[in-house]
């Protein structure tokens, strides 16, 4: 990718993952609330219990900030499409446009028609409409997330299109496809069930706060009887999408599992490493040292995990780079050099067919078209310079996900003691505990991150896996402008988040008996 | 107008619900604060339209053909 500065593409990226990264901060916690919130007021509507009323009436208002702050930040990313990745834009076409305008008309007309009346609408409109403009906010919510995971889950596994070399866009040939791909769909709930375990967290910890304090007591304990249930299901939940996660990554990213695992030399009957330590000295695929300072495995967990079968071949990376090995459809692998010839061959057929295209040289057109077709499905490939390029951070893949499996773990374990403490003990009078759930709520955001860098790191060199390199979907921009904007951008989502902690720990301070 | 038009009821169950905000008017004011930056400042001076010398979509094509055929060099 000749002319154009890595720092360009490195800082282009920083700048795209700080802000999906900010905006992460919201999304999960708005998802998560507004279930929780909405069973409360379900608990007002059938009991009639004004407690419940003024249970919900508080968590509204905290949903009510993080909204606030958080709303349009999705925005600054859809510039970045538009400004940062021109070339990606113009190459994704309408499968991105169609999900992205629907999200937007969605998020407006749902969202902002039915959070009005969740707000405004208390003793103005009966209670069984507010009940359900509280449902169908969260609802409109999910299903925004919705659109945005399909966008998402074609990066990952682009499905659904055709390319066409006269626009040089792909076009959507089946709507279905792209809408309702198994990585769409698992990718939702994976995400959806991540946000309300967030949510869950969040409304234990800050109830444990008012525990803790000796304020409330009423109030705390029915908020974490709803979010530790709530909890502890979406906990459960979590791990068979996470299953279904590591299952399509194996389908349909194999290097990306193999960055996930460190796992450099393919066999069958694979083990999953539960815990290790990666050897610093490990630079490249190839190079003499071993991956792993230390390491326990589960013994054949990834080849079942992988393949659905305890014996099953998972190919790594050294496999992944040499070829050869049976993938998942029954073919057998090419060698990622012969991948990169072809790629060449699509690119150059692909310059071929346009300026033939140009001289009104059909035949020759013709041809050129009938070279590309031929090899189009390894075009990505051919921007690749060097073998070892398609090999994603192995250090940062393999802790990312050990922290986020880790901690599912954890808030599993920990919904399942607060419920314990809750039903069987007097957790009102633990106070270590409290301080435990307070300290869980960071945790919660942790995971959630660590979940994204996961999927997007993983996915390198790739913007659209197998298609469009990230160097490749660059716009050419000047380096020192990217950077000035990340840098602003870091200060004004400071700024922006430094109030939203300040306005949101003042109306927790103030408690529910002052809504 | 009569008291039952529909539009003048909702108009009034805004304005009255907006009225009404003590925390929301902060929260609107951080809202109208981060609109005015992204789209007054950061829409107008560091996100030009990439394409705006670009006419047409046959232009944006041949610009984006021609990338993605010259970035294998």
């Amino acid at each position: 990718m000749e002319g154009i500065d890595i720092a360009l593409i490195d800082w282009s990226r920083a700048q795209f993952a700080l802000t999906a990264m900010y905006h992460w901060l919201f999304v999960p916690l708005t998802l998560g609330l507004a279930v929780i919130m909405a069973i409360m007021e379900t608990m007002y509507y059938k009991t009639g219990d004004e407690h419940w009323k003024r249970t919900a009436k508080f968590w509204m208002k905290l949903f009510g900030i993080n909204f606030a702050v958080g709303v349009a930040t999705g925005l600054i990313l859809e510039f970045e499409f538009g400004t940062n990745w021109s070339n990606y834009s113009w190459f994704v076409g309408d499968i991105f446009g169609a999900p992205l305008a629907i999200e937007g008309i969605l998020a407006f007309f749902m969202e902002a028609t039915f959070i009005a009346v969740m707000f405004f609408g208390w003793n103005k409109v009966s209670k069984r409409f507010h009940l359900a403009s509280t449902w169908l906010t969260g609802i409109g919510a999910t299903i925004s997330a919705w659109w945005i995971l399909v966008a998402n889950a074609w990066m990952q596994h682009p499905i659904g299109m055709r390319f066409n070399p006269d626009t040089v866009r792909n076009e959507m040939v089946d709507f279905w496809a792209v809408a309702t791909s198994p990585v769409a769909v698992n990718k939702f709930f994976h995400s959806v069930l991540s946000g309300w375990i967030l949510g869950a967290i969040f409304v234990v910890g800050v109830s444990c706060w008012f525990l803790l304090k000796g304020r409330e007591q009423k109030f705390a304990m029915s908020s974490i009887k709803i979010a530790a249930v709530f909890g502890l299901v979406a906990s459960l939940l979590v791990v068979w999408t996470g299953d279904g996660s590591g299952y399509y990554v194996a389908q349909h990213q194999p290097m990306k599992l193999a960055a996930i695992e460190g796992h450099y030399q393919g066999k069958e009957g694979a083990g999953l490493v539960a815990m290790g330590v990666l050897n610093p000295k490990k630079q490249t695929y190839n190079d003499e040292h071993e991956p792993f300072l230390f390491k326990m495995e589960i013994p054949k967990m990834l080849s079942l995990l992988a393949q659905r079968e305890a014996n099953a071949f998972v190919p790594g990376i050294n496999d992944i780079i040499e070829g050869g090995y049976t993938q998942y459809d029954g073919t057998t692998a090419l060698p990622a050099q012969e991948k990169i010839a072809r790629g060449q061959k699509a690119i150059v057929a692909l310059g071929n067919y346009r300026n033939a295209k140009k001289e009104g040289n059909e035949a020759l057109a013709e041809e050129a078209l009938s070279e590309f077709e031929a090899n189009v499905e390894y075009f990505g490939y051919g921007y690749i310079k060097e073998v070892k390029d398609l090999v994603p951070n192995v250090t940062l893949n393999f802790y990312a996900f050990r922290i986020m499996v880790i901690l599912g773990g954890y808030f599993i374990l920990f919904f399942a003691v607060v419920l314990f403490l809750v039903f069987k003990k007097d957790l009102a009078k633990i106070r270590w505990f409290h301080y435990v759930a307070m300290l869980t709520i960071p945790l919660g955001y942790i995971a959630g991150q660590a979940g994204w860098i996961v999927a997007e790191v993983g996915r390198q060199p790739w913007a659209i896996q197998d298609l469009l390199p990230t160097g490749v979907a660059v716009s050419k921009l000047d380096v020192g402008s990217v950077q000035t904007t990340f840098f602003l951008f870091l200060v004004l989502f400071t700024i922006l988040l430094i109030a939203e902690i300040r306005i949101m720990l003042r109306e927790i301070k103030k408690g529910p008996e002052n809504n | 107008m009569n008291d039952n038009n529909i539009f003048k009821r909702v108009a009034l169950f805004y304005w009255d619900g907006f009225r009404n905000m003590t925390l929301g008017k902060t929260l609107w004011l951080i809202i109208l604060i981060k609109l005015f930056i992204m789209f007054a400042i950061l829409r107008v001076f560091f996100f030009p339209n990439y394409f705006a010398e670009m006419q047409t979509d046959a232009e944006k094509s041949d610009y984006v053909g021609t990338e993605l055929v010259e970035r294998i060099k």
